[in-house]
């Protein structure tokens, strides 16, 4: 069994390699094996396993990446993480993909699926439409006609055709990866020192650049080490980060919020590889339909799921609730229409629960956090020194 | 001194028709009428319409607000209850307008939703929008009509067949319980057959801007006559009457060699016909117009004027198949088409319509039109060698909208176009 260090090492170079080798080197081991590039928020990755492919993560270049073509692509007042993307294109970071999803979140990313069209980028691209309709004879049957459109496209490169056993096969390995990582919050809910955010983001992120089967393997090992009350207790508040899931927020700034006295004991950076909450069924004659299921019946809460049968603010609330937090953090990426519309809508329901919040926004590229440092600490504080008052929620 | 605008007699119809809208808003609650707040791109008029129900379009009433100078207060108070800075400012003008009592472009008071229904089609924003007036609207019923994106430059029988089935098992029954009134087929389906009738003028109307000189300005004169097609009244014999009459108007303008009409009278010289892509600023119209119309620059094109339809390919409503054709009505607005497709249908409008050049005009806080724009606009400029200017400024916001470098940058593009001129007549010599 590896270290703990051990692991959070590979996993930082994993979940920040914009070369994306081990994907790379994973493709070149066998014939046949595709890799398809998968934008934010969530995608459902096991159909991509079962057709003998990898799903990868593609969250932009952070502050890893210059910018120099990109800016070309999109105005001041976009967000950034579309000219990041196309950066990595054209410089060839991913000239191994063969195909490229979009998933359905909010107008930048699904016009950025027509510039990959245009700029003929890989074998193919696919906007994947997720649907707002949640009956699953309408909406669900829908649905599983885009992942059949998905696995079209991936037939048409390696010739594989999906079999049912394959697919509840990748649906068990994904069930795993899952448990594996809400044990990880679990276990920070209680004891949030013995791993801290930083790392839990790294072995996160890692595994949507590698194998799932890989993952689960470093997973199981971080689940064993964070059983052992490792890690020193310190005076902090316990917090929620909300509203960070597309453009990811760099890694300073992640460390930044910890560092001020908070520790984050859920949060949405990497949305998708939790956004199914509990297993999919693997034991389905109908697979597709099972993940389809999953996704209308069992999905977090999200900005760009629509959600007036199931409102979210009230979801977020129990979220801050269970974990037993004190505050939220609302961490918007600049220009991001999907989390800063909502705003509005937490902030009045909060205001009225008696959650406390602070919100702030960020960009992906930027790496001075003093001025949100010194915010978030100050929340912090405030937060300490009322610690006594009542919370008036009522969710 | 501010001069009067120069009215035709469409647009007095127009207005008529209009007020007619808003006078029947503020008498809903005494005549019983339900209220629907639906949106331009994919709104379901003619279904609307067989269920007897008024429409309110929140983006119409922003973009009046706007015009008659109110959506800087509404934004700021938005602003004040925690919206964005950065985020679709006809969202905050809205919520403003809202939390400031909801009185009207035309100061009557519009009446609370029935309906909140929402197809949106081309917009995630929309959505979002809709999210909000729930939490303020907490009687409103929520129809949600999910419209597929033209990811592939295709509508195909899948996603018209989904759209259909959420109107025969979403729609359609929640129509029904809310108004009390059963779907009558026979009844949408005359909507529909007027419905293609407007389509056929309104598409002959945008042709003319192949005569030299255009008689109409398709774009800041375009956007009015937008307005009866997409505010409601698709789908009624006042909108055909519109339309007939407003061609007649211009028929007769081609007939006697006639520029457009702007609001300060004739325009005397066409210099530049031009494509234009985005929407209009509406804070500060009619400087925005007038930069153009000092210049001699005519718009022949625009594909703001094909956000509530496009019906120059040819695509008309069909009675025949109702639910099927209000299903490709949605799927086929401008900001439901891929950008390839945008690309492709900008291209056949420079060519169409002998362009001599195309010019974006980049909304700060519209998404949907913005993001891909740049890239657009030079795969255009590669295709057609034509040359392209990029301008910016917001929906309703005044805080984003510069008329000096606005018409800085227009009147470098225009003498780019005048030296293009010399060049080429110069060559043809």
């Amino acid at each position: 069994m590896k270290t703990l260090k051990e692991i959070i090492d590979i996993c930082k170079f994993q979940a920040f390699d914009l070369n994306f080798t081990r994907a790379k080197e994973w493709k070149l081991e066998k014939d046949g094996r595709v890799l398809v590039g998968y934008m934010p928020i969530y995608f459902p990755r096991e159909i991509i396993h079962a057709a003998g492919g990898m799903a990868v993560g593609i969250f932009g270049g952070g502050d890893r990446k210059q910018i120099i073509k990109g800016d070309a692509y999109y105005q001041s007042y976009i967000c950034h993480i579309p000219r990041s993307i196309i950066e990595l294109a054209l410089d060839k970071h991913m000239a191994h993909f063969d195909g490229f999803i979009f998933p359905s979140i909010c107008d930048v990313i699904r016009n950025l699926s027509g510039i990959f069209k245009q700029q003929k980028i890989g074998k193919f691209v696919k906007y994947m439409d997720f649907p707002q309709n949640f009956l699953p004879e309408i909406g669900g049957v829908f649905y599983q006609q885009e992942m059949q459109h998905v696995l079209k496209y991936i037939k048409e490169i390696n010739g594989i055709d999906v079999t049912i056993d394959a697919l509840n096969h990748a649906i068990d390995l994904y069930n795993k990866n899952r448990k594996m990582i809400s044990y990880i919050y679990n276990i920070r809910q209680d004891f949030p020192w013995r791993l801290s955010i930083e790392d839990v983001y790294y072995i996160v992120r890692a595994g949507t650049v590698m194998p799932v089967e890989e993952h689960n393997e470093l997973l199981e090992q971080v689940c064993e080490h964070i059983k052992e009350n490792i890690g020193v207790p310190q005076d902090k508040i316990k917090v929620v980060i909300s509203g960070a899931f597309c453009e990811q927020p760099a890694i300073g700034l992640i460390k930044a919020i910890e560092e001020a006295g908070c520790y984050v004991v859920d949060d949405d950076y990497m949305l998708g590889s939790r956004m199914i909450l509990g297993d999919i069924d693997a034991s389905s004659n109908n697979p597709l339909e099972a993940i389809s299921n999953s996704y209308i019946k069992q999905s977090q809460y999200s900005s760009s799921i629509y959600d007036v049968n199931n409102p979210k603010e009230y979801r977020l609330a129990k979220i801050v609730e269970s974990r037993g937090a004190t505050g939220v953090i609302f961490a918007a990426a600049s220009f991001c229409d999907p989390s800063l519309l909502d705003a509005p809508i937490f902030q009045n329901a909060f205001n009225k629960m008696g959650i406390r919040y602070i919100s702030f926004q960020y960009s992906e590229n930027i790496n001075q956090y003093k001025v949100i440092k010194e915010q978030v600490g100050a929340f912090s504080d405030s937060i300490k020194l009322w610690e006594d008052e009542p919370v008036t929620a009522v969710i | 001194m501010t001069q009067e605008a120069q009215k035709e007699r469409s647009m007095i119809l127009q207005k008529e028709m209009i007020d007619g809208l808003f006078n029947d808003l503020a008498k809903a609650k005494e005549t019983g009428k339900k209220v629907c707040y639906t949106f331009i791109p994919g709104n379901l008029s003619e279904l609307i319409r067989t269920f007897d129900m008024l429409p309110v379009y929140p983006e119409i009433n922003a973009l009046q607000s706007a015009m008659r100078k109110k959506s800087a207060a509404y934004i700021k108070e938005a602003e004040r209850n925690a919206h964005s800075e950065d985020v679709c400012t006809y969202v905050k003008c809205d919520v403003g307008m809202m939390m400031k009592g909801n009185i009207g472009p035309t100061g009557l008071k519009i009446p609370e939703p029935d309906i909140l229904l929402l197809s949106y089609t081309g917009c995630f924003t929309f959505l979002k929008w809709f999210e909000t007036l729930k939490r303020e609207y907490p009687n409103a019923k929520v129809i949600m009509v999910h419209t597929p994106y033209q990811e592939n430059g295709v509508m195909t029988p899948e996603m018209t067949e989904y759209m259909v089935k959420q109107f025969k098992e979403e729609v359609i029954p929640q129509m029904e319980a809310v108004t009390g009134i059963k779907y009558d087929e026979e009844k949408l389906k005359r909507h529909l057959v007027l419905a293609k009738e407007a389509q056929d003028w309104i598409t002959k109307i945008f042709d003319t801007t192949k005569h030299r000189p255009s008689p109409i300005d398709a774009y800041f004169a375009g956007v009015y006559y937008i307005g009866p097609i997409n505010i409601g009244f698709r789908g009624t014999q006042e909108a055909v009457d519109y339309y007939k009459e407003l061609y007649s108007e211009i028929q007769e303008r081609i007939r006697l060699g006639l520029g457009p009409i702007t609001p300060e009278g004739e325009m005397k010289e066409e210099k530049y016909r031009l494509v234009v892509e985005g929407p209009p600023n509406w804070t500060s119209f009619r400087e925005f117009w007038k930069i153009f119309y000092d210049m001699g620059a005519v718009i022949v094109a625009s594909s703001y004027t094909k956000v509530g339809g496009v019906y120059d390919m040819g695509w008309r409503h069909d009675s025949t198949r109702p639910l099927e054709s209000l299903a490709e009505y949605c799927m086929n607005c401008y900001t439901n088409l891929n950008i390839p497709q945008r690309i492709d249908l900008l291209s056949k409008c420079i060519t169409e319509y002998q362009a001599d050049g195309y010019i974006t005009n980049s909304i700060k806080s519209c998404n949907s039109f913005s993001a891909g724009q740049l890239p657009m606009m030079r795969e255009i400029e590669d295709r057609l060698e034509v040359p392209v200017g990029f301008i910016e400024s917001d929906l309703v916001d005044p805080r984003y909208f510069s008329y000096s470098n606005i018409k800085n940058r227009l009147e470098s593009y225009f003498q780019m176009l005048e030296q293009r001129k010399v060049i080429h007549e110069s060559e043809e010599v």
